[in-house]
């Protein structure tokens, strides 16, 4: 029995267990198990007004370092649909239990946060729970929010408070039983979660800690980069690099320097790729540029350079093997005469050495070039797969607006072709990494683009 | 003809990024620029057609996609045209997975570069396509090409697209040197509602009085048609166009 299915059978067997406790402890009364049917509830009229003209006189001061604290946490990278108002939320977010719409944050007494007080607002970072009390989705990443301090929540709520309200109905999630159960997410809570506070570490000095903060809690880069178990709790070791298998994409480990650990990097490196997506050494894409581009790019240079002190903390040294997790799992290597390595060469020569050069050599300015890039180091090949399939634009910042572009190869080339060249290029110029299978390449044609 | 296009419209040359205000890290990236080190990797050149390689390795260089394939010819477009497509795809009322992936956040003023590049590129069109279209749907789509159809409240093509159909400054494209698929799923992107402008959508709106015969007969004809050397997208149209367009506003 493996170990997810162990644990599902456990759950199940806590589920019948805890359950009538549970009902006890919490006392709400479950309706239908949508996540939306209680936020749909007509807003509360009685204790709206003293709370906007709170709003309306909470000092500039305030409301600037909440606007900073919200880019920070990226709160609208999740909660703007595409092409929608910022913070009225919509837009859905794909997990492996079904489909979650985030929630309209904006000032709106019906549809929004207008109703929601200081208090309301802490508790549901700080607990996961809305306002009437029902347990949050953790998709909502309070496992992480909830070590927030109350004054930065405070900050950010007032903020939010003072956008312009957009009525924007909250579309109901569409989680797969039983992930629609509100007793279920009770059980998740149990097992995952508890409230909890972020606590410096004195033997540290202030920068490393702050950077754990915006790391950890701000950034919440543990909810990709942190791999979950088959009930979608944090699994194993924190910030060892994850696969979002929804998304098609690898959250590389931020521990490992072959991954996207920064512990070869200087600290100039680091910031460079931090506000800009774009250094010498690697390219953020997919999840990631977005990240940079609506959210680390806007971090003050302190901030940025407590980041960089943490996150060259954590990083472990170099195993030079090539994997630094995973040990336990099986690692198949192409042997040197696997044609596949040849074919990867000569499909390189014919269709990416124009551009990159024949030994990797060749990068546009400011680029990390192939050669010894840590793309085709990774554990997984997703992201180097994604890089040929679909090419596409390097992050776009205010520092480099005008990024350079990869041509997709996903219509020129056939899966084997493309398995091929990664195949190669996580086996050429130094490296060492195991086979790209065809299938592997077919899974992430059909991936969302968006 | 095309570099002598180029030359006329010289586009600026920028060896490097600039440095826009606001970003933290100033410092550390001009620190690294001025320290290229003998490690450094060898440097391709830097021209704005090469940041753009992924809209050429599908576009054709310059945007001279033919119409033997399905993608769109986008050199010679108007500026203003294929600024506000690439508006469109990032977001998402052009539900085009690959180009909203392309775009996606991308900021205002680089989509606008590209726009201006592509519009400023003038290669030469191939032949025609050879389309399969009899007699009588050939004289029905040249007539509501040029004229219309009254009865159905259905302008001429002509009458914003330019009476040469190559489209009016600063925001109307082209209708000629286009694969009759693409047009076809133009229009019936339209009609179902997965192609959208800023409202009022005119071009939603005539397509939805459009019969399919009608759409198949249009774009037969369009398809079809040769391309006179040397022609340009009106500089204006002479008359107010028959219908307000939402996706004209600057």
């Amino acid at each position: 029995m493996s170990r997810g299915a162990r644990r599902v059978g456990i759950a199940a067997l806590a589920l019948m267990v805890i359950s009538a406790i549970t009902v006890m402890v919490v006392m709400r009364p479950w309706s239908t198990g949508s996540s939306s049917d209680l936020r749909a509830l007509p807003g509360q009229a009685a204790g709206q007004a003293p709370i906007a003209s709170a709003a309306s006189n909470a000092p500039n001061a305030l409301l600037a370092r909440g606007a900073y604290l919200a880019r920070a946490g990226n709160c609208a990278g999740c909660h703007t649909a595409r092409g929608g108002e910022p913070y009225a939320g919509g837009r859905p977010i794909v997990t492996p239990f079904g489909t979650v719409y985030t929630s309209n944050l904006t000032p709106d007494p019906e549809t929004g946060l207008g109703a929601w007080t200081p208090d309301d607002f802490w508790r549901a970072m700080h607990e996961g729970r809305s306002r009437d009390g029902r347990a949050l989705t953790p998709a909502f990443p309070y496992t992480e929010f909830t070590r927030m301090t109350r004054a930065d929540a405070d900050a950010i709520h007032a903020w939010l408070r003072s956008l312009s309200p957009v009525r924007a109905p909250n579309r109901p999630n569409a989680l797969r039983f039983p992930w629609n159960q509100p007793l279920l997410t009770e059980l998740w809570r149990l097992v995952y979660f508890r409230p909890t506070a972020f606590v410096p570490d004195d033997a540290r000095d202030a920068a490393f800690n702050r950077g754990a903060y915006l790391v950890e809690v701000l950034g919440h880069c543990g909810a990709c980069h942190t791999a979950r178990d088959s009930l979608g709790g944090a699994e194993g070791v924190p910030l060892a690099g994850a696969e979002l298998a929804e998304l098609g994409w690898y959250a590389p480990s931020l521990l490992g320097n072959r991954e996207a650990a920064v512990g070869q990097w200087t600290q100039d490196e680091t910031l460079e790729w931090l506000a800009t997506g774009i250094n010498r050494h690697a390219i953020a894409a997919g999840p990631m540029a977005a990240v940079v581009t609506g959210s680390l790019q806007y971090l003050e240079r302190s901030d940025l350079q407590s980041m960089a002190v943490y996150l060259q903390a954590i990083a472990l040294p170099d195993s030079g093997g090539p994997r630094v997790q995973g040990l336990g799992r099986k690692i198949v290597l192409p042997s040197a005469g696997d044609p596949m390595l040849a074919g990867g060469e000569r499909l390189y020569a014919k269709h990416c050495a124009e551009c990159h050069g024949d030994k990797g050599e060749l990068a546009a300015p400011g680029y990390p070039p192939l050669a010894g890039n840590r793309l085709f180091a990774m554990n997984s090949p997703v992201n180097a797969i994604r890089a040929v399939l679909h090419g596409g634009f390097a992050p776009a910042t205010a520092a480099k607006p005008r990024p350079f572009s990869m041509p997709p190869f996903g219509p020129q080339l056939d899966d084997r072709e493309i398995a091929a060249i990664v195949t190669w290029l996580r086996n050429t110029w130094g490296q060492r990494g195991t086979r790209v299978e065809a299938r592997q390449v077919n899974a992430l044609r059909s991936v969302p683009a968006d | 003809m095309a570099l002598a296009a180029l030359a006329l419209k010289p586009l600026p040359a920028r060896a490097i990024d600039p440095v826009g205000p606001g970003a933290a890290f100033n410092a550390a990236t001009s620190s690294i620029a001025s320290t290229p080190g003998a490690g450094a990797p060898s440097e391709a050149a830097d021209t704005l057609a090469r940041r753009l390689a992924a809209c050429t390795s599908c576009h054709g260089p310059q945007g001279r996609a033919s119409p033997e394939g399905y993608l769109p010819r986008i050199a010679g477009k108007p500026a203003g045209y294929l600024y506000n497509q690439l508006r469109q795809f990032r977001e998402g009322r052009r539900a085009v997975p690959v180009m909203t992936w392309m775009v996606d956040r991308l900021p205002d003023p680089y989509l606008l570069e590209m726009a201006q590049y592509f519009a400023a590129q003038h290669p030469p069109y191939p032949r025609p396509q050879t389309v399969t279209l009899d007699a009588a749907a050939r004289e029905r789509g040249r007539l509501l090409v040029t004229n219309g159809d009254a009865s159905r409240s259905v302008p001429a093509c002509t009458a914003c697209h330019g009476t040469a159909l190559l489209g009016a400054q600063p925001a109307i494209p082209g209708l000629l040197g286009l694969p009759q698929d693409y047009l076809n799923a133009q229009l019936g992107a339209w009609r179902e509602g997965v192609r959208n402008a800023v409202a009022p959508d005119c071009m939603a709106t005539i397509a939805k009085r459009l019969a399919p015969q009608d759409i198949a007969a249009i774009t037969g004809w369009l398809a079809s048609q040769p391309v006179p050397a040397g022609a340009r997208a009106a500089m204006s149209l002479p008359a107010d166009m028959p219908l307000e367009c939402g996706g004209l506003a600057p």
